[in-house]
């Protein structure tokens, strides 16, 4: 393995700077920049560059053993100063040609914010600067003790993760008295303060730092406590979510209560979902179809619009799920033969039929048509109505409470084990005496089912429905939450649904880019953690230690090394 | 016990048996062998209900089977190893067992005949918790076979066993096979490997593209001219 010291900085800046160009063409860079991390010092477009540099840098030094530091910071100092010299070069460029007759973001504002604002000649000079000592940094973070490298890594990242969700986090600092004062020292009008972001940074290192020299005797300690101890401040802790679940929408205000819905219904959906391709590896892409089912029928059953039936929600409700089962089944039934490839694009099929079926002139005069169905009531329970969404909240919340419990009892119930074979292999499951069909249609059942109730609320929600909110980047959206969550993993759906969902609608800049941020994350799940942000922890249900009651320690270890490949 | 009465098989156009007739008397090997492609792996099937035939019946104990579907007759006590193995790749040892025991919910039964594979498989016990794809193909024929007798079978299937394994290890794949036998299990051994196969059966069918072309005792088979030259390589 002869080559050159310069290739690999060389090849992988290259990559980086690449990827810088590109998000600075498309935009990204310049949209970003309105937000600011730390106030007035540094945009959340000039981290986002500052991010690749590092990676970049990162990478590249990682290609060289440790003990060669020297080739470490070689590494580092080129790629990075690759990535500055091509973004360099993308000014220069930009200031000889116009490249905004193709490229309409190609602007002024950015070439000015590439180069610092310090115009051509010393803008470039330090924007090489910049990448270079990116790289360095790289190198030398690389070159450092592991514990240092953890500390440094989560403290930085809290703050950017601080600054990039300030609108989060100062409403709800600003709620309290003692916390209004936090707000004050930490955030400026936009972004952080220099001292909130040095006090962030030092609190956190502190906490990452003894959390690791610390962190596994209070682990051993909590084991070590009898069982029903360990109960009790399971428990607690448990109580204490709970609670916190409760209050959270006053806490927050209206605009985040809204977000929270809707990271909610899509909880709901991902659940679903998780059942049908998580559980029992039924590739299915008209998940959609069951949504605009369970909205529909509400539609059908409530509106004064349509004036058929009148029914309350309440009343409406179950109808929702009992069709969304029906459909379910009748889906099943005709795909029960497909396998992979095949059953994605069936059910993709099915997904557009609902569509189209409801957007249809046909069904105009009982489902809407283009204009789709107005009026639709809210729910109510007495005299408290589920209105805005600091009140639906709490219906989503329980649903996704029932449903979440659904899922994890069916998990480990026999049904949920037939569901394993036959993700694992359909022939042998059927040879081991699973049931087949029954087991497929099961998982087709249920899915739908969770996936109406998501649609019957999101319908009272709205107060409508239109065909064109069921189109099929509704069932691509779930089935990428439930991917980067972790497939067959049930905190997977909510991490999955906050990261792809959540994040999005708080940062509105995203809008434009949730495409391109969706397949960058599932590229990078692929990569690094094939196995999801929460895999499914792997379970033993030791047959013989059934007798001996309460060995139940395995659940909570992590995933089994073999099983992270292949998702 | 188990008799299969003039089936006629088919994948769509291709008539992969042809009045095929064989019968599996209670503690008995009988052994199916042929050349490849002679529908071996098909008979099979016919009998775990995977493939339902044309013509003919299938009968246990007088019971007729062809009316139940394919994980019903394993209640009924028909358990097939898969050719090839096909172990749950990513599951472990202990799941791979349990997801054996699928058909039988009686957890007394159950943890009897745990002991009984782990009795006959240790190599089993020790890799418990090993992921099944990481198992080398000895260990991976042992937990499908452990995995079948999971499901406490009247009749055991075994399809090519011994396929793609050391010398060695099909010795011993072999004297598990006389070990279960022993043990009074009822077993219909599909093997190319005729050699093995006549030395441990009681009994033996020869199938040639689709058809039963000899049957008769498995020493017979031995000394029969025919079998001798195109399944023994004996001149
Ligand atoms: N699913 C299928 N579709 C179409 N033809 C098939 C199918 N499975 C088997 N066949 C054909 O049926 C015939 C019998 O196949 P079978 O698998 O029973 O052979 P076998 O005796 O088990 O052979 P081997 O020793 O190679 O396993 C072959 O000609 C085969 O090509
Ligand atoms: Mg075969």
């Amino acid at each position: 393995m002869k080559h050159s010291i310069w290739q690999d900085g060389i090849k992988i800046g290259l990559i980086g700077g690449g990827v810088g160009v590109l998000l600075s063409l498309i935009g990204m860079v310049e949209a970003f920049s309105q937000r600011h991390i730390i106030s007035n010092v540094i945009s959340m477009g000039h981290t986002l560059l500052l991010v690749i540099a590092l990676l970049v840098g990162y990478m590249a030094a990682k290609r060289a053993s440790q003990t060669q530091p020297l080739r470490v910071l070689a590494n580092g100092l080129i790629s990075g100063l690759m990535v500055g010299g091509l973004l360099a070069l993308l000014v220069m460029v930009g200031n000889l040609v116009r490249l905004r007759a193709v490229f309409i973001n190609a602007s002024p504002v950015l070439y000015k914010l590439l180069t610092f604002d310090y115009g051509i000649g010393s803008g470039i000079f330090l924007l090489l600067c910049a990448g270079t000592f990116s790289g360095v940094l790289s190198g030398l973070f690389y070159l450092s003790p592991a514990l240092a490298r953890r500390v440094l890594l989560t403290s930085l990242s809290s703050v950017v993760m601080a600054g990039v969700l300030q609108d989060l986090l100062r409403p709800t600092f600003a709620l309290w008295g003692p916390l209004a004062i936090i707000n004050e020292w930490l955030f400026a009008a936009n972004g952080l303060t220099i001292q909130g972001a040095v006090s962030l940074f030092i609190l956190m290192a502190l906490i990452i730092y003894f959390w690791a020299k610390r962190g596994s005797a209070v682990k051993t300690g909590f084991r070590g406590l009898p069982p029903t101890k360990q109960r009790a401040l399971r428990t607690t802790g448990l109580l204490f979510l709970i609670i916190v679940l409760l209050i959270l929408p006053q806490v927050l205000g209206l605009f985040l209560s809204e977000v929270l819905t809707i990271v909610g219904l899509f909880v709901l959906l991902g659940l679903g979902l998780n059942i049908v391709v998580g559980y029992a590896g039924l590739l299915d892409l008209g998940y959609v179809a069951f949504f605009a089912i369970g909205a529909y029928t509400i539609a059908l059953l409530t509106s004064p619009e349509l004036g058929f039936f009148g029914f309350s929600f309440w009343s409406a409700l179950p109808f929702a799920i009992i069709v969304g089962i029906i459909f379910g089944v009748l889906l099943g039934i005709p795909v029960l033969k497909m396998r992979g490839d095949y059953l994605a694009i069936a059910t993709l099929g099915f997904g557009e039929i609902i569509r189209i079926l409801v957007l249809s002139d046909f069904l105009r005069p009982w489902l809407g048509g283009a204009q789709g169905v107005g009026k639709i009531p809210k729910a109510a329970i007495g005299s408290i109505e589920f209105a805005g969404p600091q009140q639906i909240y709490y219906l989503i919340l329980a649903g996704c409470f029932l449903v979440g419990f659904i899922s994890w009892r069916l998990r480990d119930s026999r049904l949920g084990r037939a569901w394993m074979a036959v993700r694992e292999d359909e022939d042998v499951a059927q040879a081991m005496g699973i049931n087949l069909v029954a087991a497929k249609l099961l998982a087709f059942a249920t899915g739908a089912a969770f996936s109406a109730l998501s649609g019957a609320i999101f319908a009272s929600k709205l107060g409508s429905v239109y065909p064109h909110s069921f189109n099929v980047m509704i069932s691509i959206n779930i089935l990428c939450l439930i991917i980067v969550g972790g497939m067959g993993s049930i905190p997977g759906v909510l991490v999955g649904a906050i990261a792809l969902v959540g994040l999005p609608e708080l940062l509105r800049e995203f809008a434009d880019y949730r495409l391109l941020v969706y397949g960058a994350a599932l590229v990078a799940m692929m990569l690094f953690r094939p196995a999801g942000l929460w895999p499914e922890a792997v379970h033993r249900r030791e047959l013989q230690e059934e007798e001996s009651v309460g060995t139940e320690t395995e659940s909570l270890s992590g995933p089994e090394p073999g099983k992270q490949e292949g998702v | 016990m188990l008799e299969v009465e003039n089936i006629h098989a088919y994948y769509g156009h291709i008539h992969a048996l042809k009045e095929v007739s064989l019968t599996v008397e209670k503690g008995e090997i009988v052994t199916l062998i042929g050349a490849n492609g002679a529908g071996k792996s098909t008979t099979l099937k016919t009998i775990s209900g995977l493939l339902r035939p044309r013509k003919g019946s299938i009968r246990l104990d007088g019971e007729d089977l062809i009316r139940y579907a394919p994980h019903e007759i394993v209640v009924k006590g028909i358990v097939q190893v898969p050719e090839g193995r096909r172990i749950f790749g990513r599951l472990t040892v202990m799941e791979n067992l349990e997801m054996g025991a699928f058909s039988c919910p009686d957890r007394r039964l159950n943890s009897a005949n745990l002991e009984r594979v782990f009795n006959l498989f240790p190599r089993l016990e020790e890799r418990r918790n090993q992921v099944g794809g990481t198992l080398s193909g000895g260990e991976q024929q042992m937990l499908a076979t452990g995995r079948a007798l999971m499901a406490n079978p009247r009749v055991l299937l075994m399809d090519e066993p011994s396929m793609g394994l050391a010398p060695v290890l099909v010795d011993s794949i072999f004297d598990t096979i006389r070990q279960l036998h022993a043990s009074g299990t009822t077993i219909l051994l599909v093997e190319q490997n005729a050699r093995m196969a006549l030395q441990v059966a009681t009994r033996g069918y020869v199938l040639q593209t689709g058809t039963v072309v000899l049957s008769d005792t498995a020493e017979n088979l031995r000394r029969n001219e025919m079998v001798r030259q195109a399944y023994l390589g004996e001149s």
